[in-house]
């Protein structure tokens, strides 16, 4: 085969190289725009898993390549004057002059041509190669000329950056922040050989502006940089080369191939360089796009297969590329956390990195995250005194007001459907106290309903009725009991009004389904019924407002009577409160419709009237939809808004929900799927959060609450829900 | 983890005799299970009246659309079908419902195709109500109607299954893949509170015997042809082996596979026999 390989970086030569080793036939020609030795950027990183594809690829290249590595296997962080070291993570860099080089050498030695200084303006002189692989960087030729084609997307990203080299030897991946009059600055250095290592220098474009770095001279910026990092270079110097300040571009392509053209590398994708993976994405495109040839005789058909096979790995990385990049561009919102938490954040911000994978890497480090967090939990040194005597973190207590909860595990089981006229029954009790769970810092009941008609189904549990506080009282004096530790298991009641998700049938027949008989009549924020198939609810009336907020102030003084610790308010999944909130359920032109403030009004009304006959002493969580997860409607920065004017209120906890406002809602699940949510608000709003989301092992918990993501974590049982529906269910609309 | 076993309605030359026999001694052996694939604009038999003929020489096996293109379907007719179908077997159907990857379909159907993942959810809320409520005839055995499954991999399909179904069928391959879409299956029908047990369903595809497997192969890569070199990637996963099968079994058993379904690549009887001496 006739095969042009456009550019000569590492994925160009490598592709060359291997195509020419697994076929001698192959003509191979590539062609350079620069001169063999100019390169720019310093070193490259490379994890052991890619080394070792390497490795089983070729191992000549692969030893020539590692013989030059520079190993380390410390992350060192610097944030606010200390520095923090976790160890076990296993890099190895070399310079980006001497990978060509190998590569080079290599191609040479196979027979590959290269011919460098010749730039490439018109692909139509190459119409008689069977293969054109265009592995031309970040700013590809190739891809403009068939754009239409290729469907490129260039996101220029917010930051700006800048690659210097440095004479200074890290001794460990480091990253540096550095605050001055001018704003925040970020530097990522690594080592590449026994005297040079790379240092990228980040900042927000403002920043970057009020420095004058924008129109500086590479001299200037090196001068600011060297003053800037002055302490950590420690002397050293920072060196150029032709470097200057720019926005990172992420490139993704629809299609990556156009009959025997093929993109390859940066040409076709790029990752932020916080998770270091540009070089080793081009080398394994390589690969794969060699192996891919050698699968198929037709051209097409082995550039379709490696699309394929390419596309959702890079995909992956570039999302969690993403996640690093919108993390260092958020990075002033973590700046509250204490260094120790600070760091730890860091090294798990792509949620791909656990508490236990951190122990298992370096278990000091770990130990000393528990020391911290123990000791930050009780509010005394930010050390503890001996190493091993720190729990983990989920096993910390947590106050709230007057209420102390023993650990920060929270058991909230769904309800079973079995109450009658609203009554909790021994179900209830079984499900709350279930054995396995006697442990945990706190129990929460389902939501109860305040009055008959904001049950969800006929047999939700309620209080409203004088009995129903004595049956709650029984459940609460049981779990009180029924705790194995030494400070007994606190127990909160959720209280809610279903509004427009009312009057349906127990949720093991689906959900939102009508009653088939005995419907009572509904009412919400705006006469929008919940599904196609639902009532059509009232809109609430000033008369309705009063009525429900007193059913609220009455099921608060109930559950004072039953002995609750803590209330939680529901303002989330489209219930009656959440109704109002979200500017998808909220049509109103009335002063509780339109603006935020106004959409707020009256749920903070109900709050208010909670809190002024709730115990000084008792907290009050309130549960918000951090996110309707649907056009319109609310989005995380208006749930950071929600949660401060809550805690101006007086709220102690955001209980970080979403979704289910309305059934367009298009919702991502899987493991921790709310955390993130929970981070930005806890983060942002400095409010505690509790945040549910499917977590079910005590290492996302410890890795949660390790990272302030959240203060207290909402278990799922591993496995099924174990309940069955009565054969009999209840059926008692309210009269 | 039940097993059940798919039948051959989608792959050439199968006639009546096949299907019949196939589902005969399928209900003989330990199956728990009848699989069907619907493919409607493919040489294949359509999943319902198929599963009508199987449930006259059946008495125990429970019969599957694993799964049915709902939005291909006129809702209360297919309310009718499949009520009748359960009737007919005596309450064993499980009616297992999803978009389908085949834009063909729709088109030879004659069915819109966008907005299909919005007809699907309405579709799903409709059939119970048809059934619960007597609207027609016959009168389904449980009291709301058969048990309902819900596949596919787009983030909407989770929360519609949660909302509305009572299982979730995933649509093949390695246990892993397996294991990351039960997570969500898991996360979304705690998020929708449900009391009640979430059901899991796998599948996979085999062909035992070296007489059969390239043949196997050779029907992988039409059946997904419109998947381009994908098929490719979808045949590398056919179980060839007694040893593969047993090993596939066991991941998806520990990944909380409820019910996993072996389909057949080849329509030959033997292949019956071949993976009941397989799974022993």
């Amino acid at each position: 085969m006739k095969i042009l390989i456009i550019g000569g970086g590492p994925g160009g030569l490598y592709s060359g190289f291997l195509l020419k080793k697994a076929d001698p036939t192959h003509e191979i020609t590539l062609l350079e725009r620069n001169p063999p030795d100019a390169t720019y950027g310093w070193g490259v990183v490379f994890s052991e898993r890619t080394l070792s594809t390497f490795q089983e690829v070729d191992s000549e290249t692969y030893q020539d390549i590692t013989k030059h590595f520079v190993r380390w296997d410390a992350i060192d962080v610097q944030y606010h004057d200390h520095t923090i070291r976790s160890g076990g993570h296993v890099f190895a860099g070399i310079s980006r002059k001497l990978l060509l080089n190998i590569l080079q050498k290599h191609c040479r030695e196979v027979g590959v041509r290269m011919k460098f200084g010749v730039e490439v303006s018109d692909l139509s002189d190459f119409g008689d190669f069977d293969l054109i692989i265009a592995a031309d960087g970040v700013n590809s030729f190739v891809r403009k000329t068939y754009e239409s084609i290729f469907q490129p997307s260039v996101t220029l990203e917010n930051a700006k950056f800048i690659w210097f080299g440095t004479d200074k030897v890290f001794d460990a991946f480091t990253f540096l922040f550095c605050e001055n009059e001018h704003g925040l600055f970020q530097a990522h250095c690594y080592p590449f050989d026994s005297n040079t290592g790379t240092c990228i220098v980040e900042c927000e474009q403002a920043t970057c502006q009020r420095a004058g770095l924008e129109k500086a001279s590479e001299a200037e910026s090196i001068a600011y940089c060297e003053k800037l990092f002055a302490q950590a270079l420690g002397g050293h110097r920072l060196l150029s080369n032709k470097s200057s300040w720019i926005n990172f571009p992420t490139v993704r392509n629809k299609t990556w191939r156009h009959k025997n053209i093929v993109l390859l590398g940066d040409a076709v994708h790029t990752a932020h360089f916080s998770i270091g993976s540009g070089t080793k994405l081009a080398m394994e495109d390589a690969i794969a796009l060699v192996r891919a040839l050698e699968r198929h005789r037709d051209v097409e058909t082995a550039l379709t297969d490696y699309e394929i096979e390419r596309k959702p790995v890079t995909e992956t990385i570039q999302n969690a590329a993403q996640q690093s990049l919108t993390y260092f561009e958020n990075v002033k919102r973590y700046f509250h956390l204490e260094p120790m938490q600070f760091v730890f954040h860091l090294l798990t911000r792509s949620e791909r990195v656990s508490y236990e994978n951190l122990r298992l890497r370096d278990s000091r480090y770990a130990d000393a995250i528990d020391r911290w967090f123990m000791g930050s939990a009780v509010g005394t040194s930010k050390n503890g005194d001996r190493a091993g005597d720190a729990p983990r973190p989920m096993g910390n207590a947590f106050p709230l007001r007057g209420v102390k909860l023993a650990n920060r595990v929270v058991w909230a089981p769904t309800a079973p459907y079995s109450a009658r006229e609203g009554m909790p029954n021994d179900r209830h009790q079984a499900r709350l106290g279930e054995r396995w769970l006697r442990e945990v810092g706190l129990v929460m009941t389902e939501p109860a309903a305040v009055s008959p008609e904001g049950r969800i189904t006929p047999g939700c549990a309620g209080i409203y009725r004088a009995e129903h506080v004595a049956a709650w009282a029984r459940i609460v004096a049981s779990i009180h009991d029924s705790s194995l530790s030494q400070s007994p298991t606190k127990i909160a009641i959720q209280l809610a009004h279903s509004g427009r998700r009312g009057s349906t049938r127990p949720r093991w027949e689906g959900l939102d389904r009508p009653l088939r008989d005995g419907n009572w009549p509904l009412f919400s924020a705006s006469p929008l019924p919940y599904t196609p198939l639902s009532q059509v609810p009232k809109e609430m009336g000033a008369a309705d407002r009063e009525k429900v907020r007193k059913d609220f102030i009455q099921a608060a003084e109930m559950a004072d009577q039953a002995g609750f610790d803590m209330i939680q308010l529901h303002f989330a999944h489209g219930y009656l409160l959440a109704s109002f909130l979200s500017p998808l359920t909220n049509q109103r032109s009335d002063g509780y419709g339109g603006s935020l403030d106004n959409r707020m009004r009256y749920p903070l009304e109900v709050f208010d009237a909670v809190r002024a006959v709730w115990p000084e002493t008792k907290p009050i969580a309130v549960a918000i939809s951090a996110t309707d997860w649907s056009k319109g409607g609310t989005e995380l920065q208006d749930a950071v808004v929600i949660a401060r004017m809550l805690q101006a209120r007086g709220c102690d906890l955001v209980t970080v929900l979403a979704g289910q406002t309305t059934i367009q809602a298009e919702p991502a699940y899987g493991p921790c799927f709310l955390t993130r949510f929970s981070d930005r608000v806890r983060n942002e709003a400095r409010i505690a959060t509790m945040v549910a989301g499917h977590i079910t092992t005590a290492d996302q918990i410890n890795t949660i609450l390790a990272a302030g993501r959240a203060d207290l974590c909402i278990i799922d049982p591993p496995g099924d829900p174990p309940g069955n529906p009565p054969s009999d269910p209840p059926s008692d609309p309210p009269s | 983890m039940k097993v059940g076993i798919g039948l051959p309605t989608t792959i050439l030359g199968t006639d009546r005799a096949l299907i019949l026999e196939w589902a005969r001694r399928a209900d003989e052996g330990r199956y728990s299970t009848l699989g069907i694939f619907d493919r409607f604009a493919y040489d294949s038999f359509e999943p319902l009246t198929t599963l009508a003929a199987a449930a006259a020489v059946t008495e125990r096996i429970r019969l599957a659309t694993t799964i049915l293109t709902g939005p291909l379907h006129n809702t209360a007719m297919l309310a009718k079908a499949a009520a009748s179908v359960d009737a007919l077997s005596g309450g064993r159907l499980v009616l297992g419902l999803a978009l389908g990857a085949r834009e063909a379909d729709y088109k030879v159907a004659g069915v819109e195709y966008r907005s299909r993942g919005r007809r699907l959810s309405e579709q799903l809320g409709a059939l119970r109500s048809y059934w619960e409520e007597n609207t027609f005839g016959p009168k389904p055995s449980r009291p709301g109607g058969p048990e309902l499954l819900v596949g596919g991999t787009s983030e909407p399909a989770f929360a519609r299954m949660a909302r509305y179904a009572n299982g979730y069928l995933h649509g093949g391959g390695p246990p892993r893949a397996f294991a990351r879409a039960a997570e969500k299956a898991r996360a979304a029908w705690f998020d929708a509170g449900r009391p009640d047990k979430l059901h899991l369903w796998g599948m996979g595809y085999y062909a035992l015997g070296e007489d059969a497997v390239e043949a196997g192969i050779g029907y992988m890569k039409d059946y997904y042809s419109f998947a381009g070199p994908f098929a490719d990637r979808i045949t590398a996963g056919l179980l060839t082996t007694p040893n593969a099968i047993a090993e596939f079994i066991q991941g998806y058993q520990e990944a909380g596979c409820d019910e996993l379904l072996l389909f057949p690549t080849v329509g030959n009887i033997t292949q019956l026999t071949r993976l009941a001496e397989a799974v022993g």
